[in-house]
């Protein structure tokens, strides 16, 4: 028996019939075709997969679709503006908070969050609120940097 | 920070230039392909460590809405066996077909591969596949392999062992040791590790019947190699009929260098079904598949004299080889590693024997270092053991012991000539930057509270920019260790550079543009860098071992000069000048000291396309292609020191301070470096602290099989890395630079776990056995420490 949903994903309406069983991340990448939201692991730990929905940053493979009926999704497609990118992707770019750039989407989604909750976060805290997010290929050193580069910047974008 | 017009950027921290479709979400990865008429695999595995396979029942799985095919391994006829493509003499090569059809001898050897409308029906299906199978026992742990009794796992390898290897000399160790003062003895276990690069393995195959063409996109570190062992060796297809694609590629470590059973039966598959085949891995898949690192159980003596200088060091290793030979795995255990044993010290006498043995575990390859971690892991625990037994300090042994200071070569007494060297320097530098006098009295003072505060180094050679092919030929390798560069310059000036080299992280497309854009000063904006593409690439080795920028980026360079050379001859005509007058100076060919008798290199460029007024004999067009094939390995080297607590109630360890000195020769782009390094070190204090794949005795099952199992590093187990480089220049080319892709994770392990040993040294511990030194592991040697056992 498949299923309505209907949500609105980086600004656009989408509407498709789906199975129960299909996760968030597979309807993104597959259905939609917004390849920029990764899959690296099968037991939420990695959290390549991260989005927005609705505000809070949520590894879309543990939302199956149907959850998400209704809901305003951000992927990191949706993330610059006007071909602007934001301070935390500049961040990311400045400071050298990628290599393979596997993670990094779900990185930057996840520290989207993460500056949303704590402007001015201390370098202990930004390494606290990673903990969902892996990335094999910095040793982090740089995505601290990377979010701590874009809290400047943001603080001085207000 | 130099900016993107610069034309000067060789040395520059520039920014990354692949960065911004990362940033964005439009990264082009393997999975992210779908293809008209897709079709989906999935694999069906065994859940044993070994069993006969008495029968595979498919009626039922075949029957499932959306199947498109399901093959076992009797239906693949004509496929040959995987090949490994490094043979040491007398090693017994088992069959290692990419669908097992008798015995399954790993849990996740793919026994049959199911092919779907959907991933969905794939998945669904595969659960119906019924196997019978006659569970045999599993053989695991690598110090019992060889054992009588152990259940024999080939027929072709009597009593599991795969070979026996051995180096140096033995009667001259047996000689040093009559005369040491102390000989440190020691067990050594360094555990079996997990890549996990964060992108699964994945591939897609598709054949296109109206030409007989395949191609597959495959997350491979190395297309060419990729093509060439699989139609050469594997499916008897032309070479020249199959193309092979490696995209973005979310990194490798050693992972995606091997050719592997899936890529292998899709692109089988394909020609079967005549429809694109896609198959990515879950992470599950990829902890029981994907080739495994390390595994070494070692048992060391070193000598020394009553002053601490170094006679000898008898080592006797057993390497786990897993069920099969991976691609190159015979040689990570022996020429990768007994070869390096020497280390940056003046070894009186080596001895290092190695038996490769097999068991029912998943097959073991290079990961991230590959045997290099393992030799450095073992000779900088047994000096800090010597410096222990002689009372000695950790660093006074180590300065006493440094070869000196060279430039043009070092015999060491394991074969290799080290190109350039000066091992003091940087470990003074460490020294320095740890202000090392005072966090000795920092450790004394914290001790006198009760705090367990240890302080561990190590230091580490690399034989990296791999390798001379002549050499590594004579040692076994079944392929040439050059690489290729094609340099491509427009009729409007612009530069596309076709190389061998495979960045899933490293960052060629920068560090390679700075290379021409420094070369031929013109702006980096000017130069592309293809890689990744059989289809459009002459040939590749691909990327590991450091290689990419001392071979790949050499290959280049050659290739540059070639240009410079034509182009010379282009515009000398232009000018009316002998070629032999010209020079290349500030982007143009100019008559040597003289800047104004010139021809700019978008001129030449446009003539050698439109050669109307043009040098008798000279054919159009401005294109070079270069073969690099290094004289030698390039080494490089480096000091790292860790600063560690100890929670003496939980066995907890903190890491507070990790300070490392890389010489990795000349730097291209120090960002880029400094980011390769700060990834090695994670990965390196990961397998120190908390990393280890672990299988059950008896069942031979994975218990370390997924992200919740396997201790992976996070942000918040880890402290901001201080580094520093020295550095010193390469002579083996022309480039100066030596190679930086795994200096950190040599380095990181040994350094955390003498630090760990040194803040137990207050309750009696000198050595600690085996690794992850997990809180558990920590806590149960602080309590025998206290029971006095």
């Amino acid at each position: 028996m498949k299923h309505s949903v209907k949500m609105t994903i980086n600004g656009q309406t989408q509407s498709h019939e789906v199975e129960a069983r299909l996760l968030l991340v597979h309807y993104i990448r597959e259905t939609v075709g917004l390849t920029g939201t990764h899959v690296g692991c099968d037991t939420s730990q990695c959290g390549a997969c991260t989005i927005l929905m609705s505000g809070q940053a949520v590894k879309a493979c543990t939302v199956f679709t149907v959850q998400a009926d209704g809901a305003k999704i951000t992927t990191i497609e949706g993330l610059a503006k006007n071909g602007e990118l934001h301070p935390i992707q500049q961040g990311f770019w400045e400071k050298h908070g990628l290599q393979c750039g596997f993670c990094t989407p779900g990185m930057i989604l996840a520290a989207h969050q993460l500056l949303e909750r704590y402007p001015k976060p201390s370098e202990e805290l930004i390494r606290h609120q990673l903990e969902g997010n892996l990335c094999r290929c910095t040793g982090y050193h740089n995505i601290v940097k990377a979010i701590q580069w874009a809290s400047e910047h943001m603080a001085g974008a207000k | 920070m130099a900016t993107a017009t610069d034309t000067r950027l060789f040395g520059k921290s520039i920014k990354r230039r692949e960065d911004p479709r990362f940033i964005t979400g439009r990264g082009n990865y393997t999975d992210d392909l779908k293809l008209p008429g897709m079709t989906y695999a999935t694999f069906v595995r065994s859940p044993h460590a070994h069993a006969k396979i008495r029968k595979i029942d498919i009626t039922r799985a075949k029957a499932h809405p959306g199947v498109v095919a399901i093959f076992t391994g009797k239906d693949l006829t004509g496929v040959n066996s995987l090949p490994c493509g490094w043979l040491l003499p007398e090693l017994k090569v088992p069959p290692h077909p990419p669908l097992a059809v008798d015995t399954a001898r790993y849990v996740g050897d793919p026994v049959a591969v199911v092919i779907a409308e959907s991933q969905d029906a794939a998945l669904d299906a595969a659960e119906k596949v019924k196997v019978d199978w006659e569970i045999r026992p599993a053989v695991t742990a690598t110090a019992k392999a060889a054992d009588k009794g152990a259940a024999q796992i080939h027929e072709v390898a009597p009593g599991n062992v795969a070979f026996k290897w051995q180096i140096g000399d033995a009667a001259a160790v047996d000689e040093a040791f009559k005369s040491a003062a102390v000989i440190v003895k020691k067990r050594i276990v360094n555990q079996r590790l997990v890549a996990n690069a964060m992108e699964p393995r994945a591939c897609v195959a598709r054949f296109e019947p109206a030409t007989g063409d395949l191609t597959l996109w495959v997350t491979s570190q190395n297309p060419h190699v990729h093509r060439l062992l699989m139609t050469a060796f594997v499916l008897g297809i032309p070479e020249h009929k199959v193309r092979v694609i490696a995209p973005d590629v979310g990194g490798g470590f050693g992972s995606k260098i091997f050719l592997y059973n899936e890529e292998t039966v899709c692109s089988w598959a394909t020609r079967q079904i005549k429809r694109p085949i896609r198959w990515t891995s879950t992470r599950r898949e990829a902890f029981q598949t994907d080739a495994h690192g390390r595994d070494h159980v070692t048992e060391a003596e070193l000598g020394l004299s009553g002053d601490g200088k170094i006679l000898g060091l008898r080592v006797k290793t057993v390497a786990n080889l897993g069920a099969y030979l991976s691609t190159f795995a015979p040689a990570v255990p022996t020429y990768l590693y007994g070869t390096l044993l020497n280390g940056v010290y003046e070894m009186g006498a080596i001895h290092c024997d190695v038996t490769g043995v097999f068991t029912t575990t998943t097959p073991v390859d290079a990961y991230r270092g590959a045997g290099r971690p393992e030799a450095a892991y073992l000779l900088e625990r047994m000096i800090e053991a010597g410096a222990t037994a002689l009372k000695a300090d950790v660093a006074e042994i180590r300065k006493k012991n440094f070869i000196p200071k060279f430039e043009h070569g070092y015999q060491t007494k394991v074969a290799l000539t080290y190109d350039s060297g000066n091992y003091a320097a940087a470990f003074d530098k460490l020294l320095s930057m740890l202000d090392y006098r005072k966090v000795r009295s920092d450790q004394e003072a914290a001790r006198k509270q009760g705090k367990l505060i240890g302080v561990g180094f190590s230091t580490y050679i690399e034989a990296c920019s791999i390798a001379p092919s002549k050499v590594v030929g004579s040692l076994g390798a079944q392929a040439g260790l050059y690489e290729s560069a094609n340099v491509r310059v427009h009729p409007t000036g612009k530069v596309t550079v076709f190389t061998g080299s495979h960045s899933h992280g490293q960052g060629h497309e920068t560090t390679f543009s700075q290379l021409v854009a420094d070369h031929l000063s013109i702006p980096i904006d000017d130069v592309e860098i293809v890689h990744g593409d059989t289809g459009a690439i002459a040939f590749g080795m691909g990327t590991y071992g450091s290689r990419s920028a001392s071979v790949g980026g050499t290959a280049i360079a050659m290739s540059i000069a070639k240009i410079k050379e034509k182009g010379k001859k282009i515009a000398a005509h232009l000018l009316e000048a002998s070629p032999g007058d010209m020079e290349y100076v500030n982007g143009q060919f100019q008559v040597k000291g003289f800047p104004g008798k010139a021809v700019p290199f978008g001129q030449v460029a446009l003539t050698a396309y439109v050669p109307h007024k043009y040098p008798e004999g000279l054919e159009p067009g401005l294109e070079e292609t270069s073969f690099y094939d290094p004289s030698n390995f390039c080494f490089p080297f480096g000091a790292h020191a860790c600063v560690v607590e100890v929670d003496r109630d939980t066995g907890h360890v903190k890491v507070l301070r990790y300070v490392a000195v890389d010489d990795v020769g000349t730097v291209i782009n120090p960002m880029i470096v400094d980011g390769m390094v700060h990834g090695g070190i994670a990965q390196g204090v990961g397998q120190a602290l908390w990393e280890g794949a672990v299988y059950e005795d008896g069942s031979g099952q994975l218990v370390t099989g997924t992200m919740m199992d396997y201790a992976l590093p996070k942000a918040d187990m880890l402290p901001m890395y201080e580094t520093e480089r020295t550095v010193t220049p390469t002579p083996v080319n022309p480039l100066g630079v030596k190679g930086a892709g795994e200096t950190g994770t040599i380095a990181a392990t040994p350094a955390v776990v003498n630090a760990v040993v040194d803040a137990l040294r207050p309750l009696g511990v000198d050595h600690i056995e085996t690794m992850p030194l997990t809180p558990e592991r920590v806590w149960k040697i602080i309590q025998a420490a206290k029971a006095g056992r």
